[in-house]
């Protein structure tokens, strides 16, 4: 998408946040939502809106782990790495993960189809090891659950 | 016929949604109608997904289910396979104090009227009678404490912030609830969300601020759906607005949503982040009770400090007090995670031992090898081995032994842990999570991973070295984060010194 088919729609997220007190992390969650990610094309829109400078914007977007940059694959698999799912095995299906896809943490396979992140807690601690796959929870992960998984989104 | 399944996030993870479709689908083949409430969860999460079919003699509990399991539940009960008995009547359940969450897993957690039929409001009526100094002293009576883990008395901060004079005030509730092995605040937010929107509504009045936001991490998207829905539904039923349940007083509420970074959970930290700045931890003093969010005195409390100040409120803060040991009065929501056979939250009293958290109440592992070490308060919590297992669960009996309850996470670990591999995680986590503020924590988590890797590598002279290091984060950081990663560093190196010998290196 070029700077100009974007425009419209950032002008109308703005919009439907003026007035709100600390506007911009809800913001950008709206930006990701419909981008997918960050565009660098957005920032000096959301800058002059907001009256800040613009390397205030780009100071927030790379402080938080949830913003991306660049556009993800289409199907995003989060595992999680914290320790409650460590004592159920989370690093050995963690490894797993990553030879299956051919990534590394953050890594999108070649294809596209998948993006490999880390998450630190789901919350799903009493039923570790935790996943979440297109914002979707699951619980006990292991090689063959995960690999049902891949199969799912890959379909 | 009336049937419970858990909306709950755990439940949800074990296949909640396939059984609800399913005993949809079974009604509608049998031509029964089926009143089916997606409620929170009990707390069991080893019997999740539990169903639950409401009879004569009450609810009766089924679980964990699977779909083969749907049929019967239109059958004989008696028979079902997996047939628990009543509910209430598990040892798990018949053996907890709930007062926090005594209506989760009970209601229907975006029902109103579910919500007072069960004592919902109840507190609020009682605080409505009062004056701001009466509700004030009510907490303050209570002995209630920050459950987010600081264990600050919830009464004075609330004091501090009635006392400040200023145009505008807020409630903010963090539940940005980034520890592993820590649930709670999800739970008692998708299963009873309205007791933490009283909450704050009672925590508004008392020090007079109108407007409050619940930070609320972007990991638990099925917390951030009920809230919001709870939000609306609250203000439709005159609960948020311009005049409280009909009286003088306006509050009004916003859900906002984190965004991955675990520092933020630090009330300073959270505050910039809910401000639209990088999450960076700000320096105390000022205090958040009276420069808080857009420098205005603030309530920064954590989900299960407010959740509870309703109940209390209902009770009276002479019956809260009631349980509890030395200064950790009323009761902890234990969240017990990890490698255990009988995982899931247990309200109760302060001062149990861990021997009966995870022997007794948790039925030791899940692989059945022996436990060898528990981290208690996340990952910023000690690591304690079996010899300190009768430490009673409480603020101080937790500090004294250089450990730390925090959020009352539980995680065990079995005999195959690596010590020195969790004493690395910790440094990692916190050179991933640092917020960046602070030297000895920015540039001592990643200096902590390499000194880590030298004792693995069979480098002795590294031990004290690491020793020194955590000692320089534990004192010259900001905030809990940098100042607590030595907890589970240190702990592991003093418990379990073992593992750091060279010699282990070398003979493998």
């Amino acid at each position: 998408m070029t700077d100009t088919d974007l425009s419209p729609h950032v002008m109308e997220i703005l919009n439907s946040h003026r007035g709100m007190e600390g506007s911009l992390l809800p913001i950008l969650h709206a930006v990701q939502a419909s981008f997918g990610y960050i565009p660098q094309s957005v920032l000096p829109h959301i800058a002059q809106d907001l009256n800040i400078s613009r390397a205030e914007v780009h100071g927030v977007v790379t402080f938080y782990h949830d913003f991306r940059e660049h556009p993800a694959g289409r199907h995003t698999v989060k595992l999680c790495r914290a320790e409650a799912c460590q004592a159920m095995g989370a690093d050995r299906v963690a490894a797993y993960a990553k030879t299956a896809l051919g990534v590394d943490w953050h890594g999108t396979t070649a294809d596209g189809q998948v993006t490999l992140e880390p998450v630190f807690c789901l919350g799903l601690c009493a039923c570790a090891p935790a996943a979440m796959v297109d914002g979707r929870g699951v619980g006990r992960v292991d090689e063959a659950r995960l690999d049902a998984l891949l199969a799912g989104v890959r379909a | 016929m009336k049937v419970y399944l858990p909306r709950d996030a755990a439940a949800r993870a074990l296949g909640a949604d396939e059984i609800a479709l399913a005993i949809q689908a079974e009604a509608a083949r049998r031509g029964r109608t089926v009143d089916l409430v997606r409620n929170g969860s009990r707390g069991m999460v080893w019997l999740e997904p539990l169903a639950e079919v409401v009879t004569a003699t009450g609810r009766m509990a089924f679980g964990p289910m699977t779909l083969a399991d749907v049929p019967d539940l239109f059958g004989d009960l008696a028979l079902h396979p997996k047939a628990l008995g009543p509910t209430h009547d598990l040892p798990w359940m018949r053996n907890q104090t709930r007062l926090t969450f005594a209506r989760v897993g009970v209601i229907d957690p975006l029902s109103m009227d579910d919500y007072r039929a069960h004592g919902g409001l109840a507190g609020l009526r009682r605080a409505l009678t009062l004056d701001s100094a009466g509700i004030v002293a009510e907490v303050i009576a209570s002995g209630l404490r920050g459950r987010g883990g600081a264990g600050f008395p919830t009464g004075i901060k609330w004091k501090t912030v009635a006392d400040a004079a200023a145009d505008r005030k807020y409630i903010v509730c963090n539940a940005d609830e980034g520890d592993s092995g820590t649930f709670a605040d999800r739970m008692l937010m998708e299963g009873d969300p309205l007791t933490l929107i009283e909450g704050m509504v009672i925590a508004g009045i008392a020090v007079g601020a109108t407007k409050g936001f619940v930070y609320l991490r972007s990991e638990y998207p099925d917390a951030i759906d009920v809230m919001t829905q709870a939000v609306d539904l609250a203000r439709a039923a005159g609960l948020l607005g311009p005049s409280v349940l009909g009286s003088a007083h306006a509050f009004d509420m916003e859900i906002r949503t984190g965004a991955g970074a675990y520092v933020c959970g630090e009330e300073t930290s959270l505050l910039n982040s809910l401000e639209g700045k990088r999450g960076v931890v700000r320096a105390k003093p000022p205090l958040p009770a009276l420069q808080g969010f857009m420098g205005k005195p603030t309530v920064v409390n954590n989900v299960i400090s407010l959740a509870t100040i309703p109940a209390i409120f209902e009770m009276g803060a002479a019956f809260y007090r009631g349980f509890g040991l030395g200064r950790s009065l009323g009761t902890i929501p234990l969240q017990i995670a990890g490698n255990v056979a009988r995982g899931g939250l247990y309200e109760c009293a302060f001062g149990l031992t861990l021997t009966q958290i995870i022997d007794d109440i948790a039925g030791g592992t899940a692989t059945g090898r022996p436990v060898k070490a528990v981290q208690v308060g996340g990952p910023l919590g000690a690591y304690f081995p079996r010899a300190m297992f009768d430490l009673p669960f409480g603020y101080e009996e937790y500090a004294s032994a250089d450990g730390l309850i925090g959020h009352a996470g539980i995680v065990v670990f079995d005999d195959t842990a690596d010590m020195l591999a969790q004493a690395r995680f910790a440094l990692e986590f916190c050179a991933i999570e640092s917020c960046g503020k602070c030297t000895p924590c920015r540039i001592g988590a990643v200096r902590g991973v390499e000194t880590v890797d030298r004792i693995a590598r069979g480098d002795a002279a590294a031990i004290p070295l690491l020793t020194d290091l955590c000692n320089t984060m534990k004192s010259g950081s900001l905030c809990a984060l940098g100042g607590f990663t030595p907890y589970p560093v240190m702990s592991a190196l003093t418990h379990f010194p073992d593992e750091f010998r060279p010699m282990k290196t070398a003979a493998e």
